[in-house]
């Protein structure tokens, strides 16, 4: 009679039915489009359209520009993370939210901030343009628009994955005579390593599809700040098979890049009863943080 | 069991009222039914414009109001392409102005549109440059020197096949920093001054007066858009669509759009009226 | 070269000072909330105390609030500590956690490879080098926590409840071990088994709010208990009053009838390092109106349905809270009070909780102190 009761044959889930049901279609939004879109695919044509000079050019820029920009969020991302779950200051909260703006802000809105920073006439631009540095329609534009919206993502995995270590490891670290430098070193950085991971994972894939800040602030030149996302939009505006044959190559190479790397939570290991975990011996804490 | 499976029956019905209360909210192609073949014309109008068209059309559509009491137009403004492909997946428009021939004519070959499309208005290149002019622009074959930065339209969309030909003529080859997607892109790195210089419709500098300074050049006569308009086959207020276009393409129409810079259409095929 | 210190954390209401001496170990006890954690974080460098001043081996630890102040980094202390759980570094196998230590200390991979096998072997876990911490059972991790820890050569080695998290086979063995290496080292364990402190330290030291409340030698403080929770630990009754000429009177008002106890004077002088802290071990000196306890084994409690007179007793009415079994025993707890009677006893006068009855005690068997 009740929900609860469903006969599976795995262990119990807890999970009433229904729910099931709105998970299906919350799992149909998501891959029912990308269906559409597979169907919609000149499969004839596939091969030219997406090894066109403009699409390999578009294609090859979006890897590079995307590994630099993560590169770029691992250096700037990981001092962040530590400073917010481990620091204490004042304004820590508030860094915190300026930090995850970008999270919530529209990426077009980014690109006028970066503009208005990064720009001939901006805060810092005027500056840069003096010394002979010019970002505004270059490659860097492109790395530091994608930079601007993939780091909250870093910081907010490794921040996560920080505070569930917990500083009791780098306490112990300190006692036993390691300096700060070595504690982040040996014990901090690879206590985190899989958060590290699946952050720089996401900042990729949210820098191969960024967009809209890249259009505004870095412009959209074949090979130089033309990336995939734009050449797919440009190539819309006449032939929708290119554009449609495009999405479908974005997808792929993001489906590759995060099931490759990402492979999720981690559940315990399972023991001889199913997924029942094991509760003596090691404490859970030690295995979570593999 | 049978408790289960109409609770889950309930659910997916509550979905499906939500599903339609979500789609009802969008205005429908066209207001009353019982309105129309009256003499006093009424209803909704749902008008599809090329982007360029934002100012002059939310003009016109209110004096359209004005002239027929009852009546209501709603404007939706994007690129022409993007409009054609919305229009072509059944999005409920009556009405059509295309800022290229192109787009009207993919329509039109997928009989589309009702009747013949009218062009209304024409529109030439500028150089625009940000205010006070830095790089000291005077011609198009300044725009070729070095370290001048010039942005223009991708050769994909309307504008930069318009500055492609412009190039043709004057003979002067562009290396623009940027190519981009839309004239409103190109219109906003010179706004911000990111460019020196950026081709854009005469119209846009027109709009953009106070932000950015227009350079009128001789080559962009060979390359002049013509936008046209046209009902629409699914259109459900025909008479309605006719009168809005009448209002276009007559002279209270044209009066308004020569005050935003776009040209006369050209004259073997205006209308009539 | 002895560990000194005094320090305060006022949002924690600890303020404490205490000193060891050289291969000194001293078991820390106290109720939960008592500062025991607070003790060993502010030792170790892990907590900034408002005031205080520590030092070892003549090197300040810290020194604050008095004008200029020294703070030593947690890593130049020489005070590791080892927690309830082994902590390894999950990343790294026994041997290189072991090494971490030495590693950290600047000796050579090689040479700090060695150490680290030295101490494996101490702790019986050479077999376990190449393993890694998700690889080792509860016991085996702590085995290796405690090589790591006496890897890095503490002038001061802090235990945190070391055998809290172990199941009841691996306790004793750690216990051993730990009693092993604790011989003749400078050590602090925090503890809430009292056979920890019985066997592994010198000297016990009983924290309650921040404060020490009793400090001696361990069999000193379980056999003349002046506080409910060392009372407690010891298996022992106590209740806390005034002293009179032939006992104690509670704040109560209720007359208990006792021994005025004397025999540990000899005992205490006797006790070895650590007992110049410990000055209240007088009791010849027991005055009436001084502050004293009442102190009696639940085994000399008798139970009556009804009140029991005939000099000289004490007799307590009572209502049982909790009956429980305790070896060939029944427990009989009356809220702060216990007694222990047969099971045949126990049915024949139908103990219950929630029942009202009489606990009888003998003169002759409570002994009476100052406190």
């Amino acid at each position: 009679m009740k929900a609860g009761q469903r006969r599976s044959p795995g262990a119990y889930t807890g999970i009433p039915s229904w729910i099931y049901v709105v998970a299906a279609a919350g799992g149909l939004l998501v891959v029912l489009p990308l269906a559409a879109m597979v169907a919609k695919v000149n499969w004839a044509q596939f091969i030219p359209l997406v090894t066109s000079e403009s699409s390999l050019t578009a294609l090859g820029l979006s890897l590079r520009t995307s590994a630099a920009s993560t590169l770029l969020c691992i250096v700037l991302g990981v001092p962040l993370a530590l400073v917010l779950a481990r620091g204490s200051f004042p304004g820590q909260r508030l860094l915190r939210s300026f930090v995850l703006l970008p999270l919530v802000l529209p990426p077009v809105v980014g690109g006028i901030a970066l503009l208005y920073t990064f720009g001939r006439q901006g805060l810092l631009g005027r500056s840069l343009e003096v010394l002979g540095i010019q970002i505004a329609f270059s490659t860097a534009a492109v790395v530091l628009a994608q930079t601007f919206v993939a780091l909250p993502f870093l910081v907010v995995s490794l921040e996560g994955t920080l505070r569930t270590a917990g500083g009791r490891y780098e306490a112990v670290a300190a006692t036993l005579g390691a300096r700060p430098g070595t504690v982040l070193r040996r014990v901090t950085l690879p206590l985190v390593l899989p958060g590290l991971a699946s952050g720089a994972v996401l900042s990729f894939a949210r820098s191969l599809g960024e967009f809209g800040a890249t259009l505004t602030f870095a412009g959209s030149l074949q090979g130089v700040t033309r990336t995939l996302p734009l050449e797919i939009y440009l190539q819309r505006e006449t032939d929708a098979d290119a554009a449609v044959a495009l999405s479908l190559v974005l997808v792929a190479v993001a489906v590759t890049v995060v099931a490759v790397s990402y492979r999720g939570p981690r559940r315990p290991p399972a023991g001889p009863f199913g997924s029942e975990r094991r509760t003596t011996a090691v404490p859970a804490r030690d295995r979570s943080v593999q | 069991m049978t408790f289960r499976r109409l609770r889950i029956a309930a659910l997916l019905a509550a979905s499906t009222l939500l599903a339609a209360a979500v789609s009802g909210c969008a205005p429908g192609p066209s207001g009353n039914p019982a309105a129309s073949g009256t003499p006093q014309r009424s209803g909704t109008l749902t008008v599809f414009a090329a982007a360029s068209l934002k100012a002059t059309f939310t003009r016109l559509a209110a004096e359209f109001e004005n002239r027929n009491p009852g009546t209501t137009v709603t404007l939706s403004f994007a690129g022409s392409s993007d409009l054609a492909t919305q229009i072509s997946q059944g999005a409920p428009a009556d009405v059509f102005a295309s800022a290229d021939t192109r787009n009207m004519a993919r329509l039109s070959d997928a009989a589309l549109i009702h009747g013949q499309a009218v062009n209304f208005a024409t529109n030439v290149l500028e150089i625009a440059v940000p205010a006070g002019n830095p790089a000291s622009i005077s011609s198009f074959a300044d725009l070729a020197r070095p370290g001048v930065k010039v942005v223009v339209c991708a050769s994909q969309v309307p504008c930069g096949a318009a500055a492609e030909s412009a190039e043709r003529e004057a003979g002067t080859v562009l290396k623009p920093v940027s190519e981009e997607s839309s004239v409103a892109d190109v219109l906003g790195k010179v706004v911000s001054g990111e460019a020196d210089a950026g081709l854009v419709y005469a119209t846009d500098v027109k709009g953009a007066r106070g932000k950015v300074e227009g350079i009128p050049f001789p080559e962009a006569g060979k390359a002049v858009t013509t936008y046209p308009i046209a009902a629409l086959e699914g259109s459900r207020n025909k008479e309605l669509a006719a009168a809005f276009i009448s209002l276009v393409a007559g002279s209270d129409g044209q009066k308004t759009l020569a005050d935003a810079g776009f040209g006369a259409p050209p004259a073997e095929v205006r209308p009539s009226q | 070269m002895s560990f000194r210190m005094e320090a305060a954390v006022a949002a924690r209401g600890f303020d404490l000072a205490l000193t060891v001496g050289p291969g000194e170990t001293v078991a820390i006890m106290g109720p939960n909330g008592a500062g025991k954690s607070t003790l060993l974080a502010v030792i170790a460098g892990l907590l900034h105390p408002d005031s205080g001043r520590a030092e070892m081996g003549g090197r300040v630890l810290f020194d604050l609030g008095s004008g200029r102040s020294t703070w030593t980094a947690p890593h130049h202390r020489g005070t590791a500590l080892l927690a309830q759980e082994p902590l390894l570094f999950p990343h790294l196998s026994a041997l290189e956690n072991v090494a971490f230590g030495p590693r950290s200390r600047g000796e050579s991979r090689r040479a700090s490879r060695k150490t680290a096998l030295h101490w494996l072997g101490a702790v019986d876990a050479g077999g376990l080098a190449g393993r890694r911490p998700a690889e080792l059972s509860g016991g085996q991790a702590q085995r290796v926590a405690v090589a790591r820890a006496l890897a890095a050569d503490p002038g001061l080695l802090l235990l945190d409840e070391p055998m809290a998290a172990l199941d009841i086979h691996a306790a004793p063995l750690l216990r051993r071990l730990l009693k092993r290496v604790l011989a003749g080292r400078r050590a602090i364990i925090v503890t809430h088994d009292v056979l920890d402190a019985l066997m592994l330290a010198d000297r016990v030291i009983v924290l309650e709010d921040g404060r020490i409340i009793e400090s001696g030698p361990t069999r000193d403080i379980l056999q003349r208990p002046r506080s409910r929770f060392v009372a407690g630990l010891a298996g022992l009754n106590l209740i806390p009053g005034t002293l009179t000429e032939h006992g104690l009177t509670t704040a109560a008002g209720q007359d208990i009838a006792g021994q005025h106890d004397s025999i540990l004077d000899t005992e205490a002088a006797a006790a070895g390092p650590g007992v110049e802290e410990w000055s209240g071990l007088d009791a010849g000196a027991a005055a009436p109106g001084q502050a004293g306890v009442a102190v009696f084994p639940p085994s000399a409690v008798s139970v009556f349905l009804t009140e029991a007179h005939g000099s000289p007793r004490n007799s307590f009415p009572v209502t049982i809270t909790d009956l429980e079994p305790r070896g060939d025993q029944i427990r009989v707890r009356a809220g702060e009070l216990s007694a222990d009677v047969t099971p045949a006893a126990s049915a024949d006068l139908g103990l219950a909780p929630g029942m009202a009855v009489f606990f009888v005690i003998k003169a002759g068997a409570v002994s009476v102190y100052p406190a």
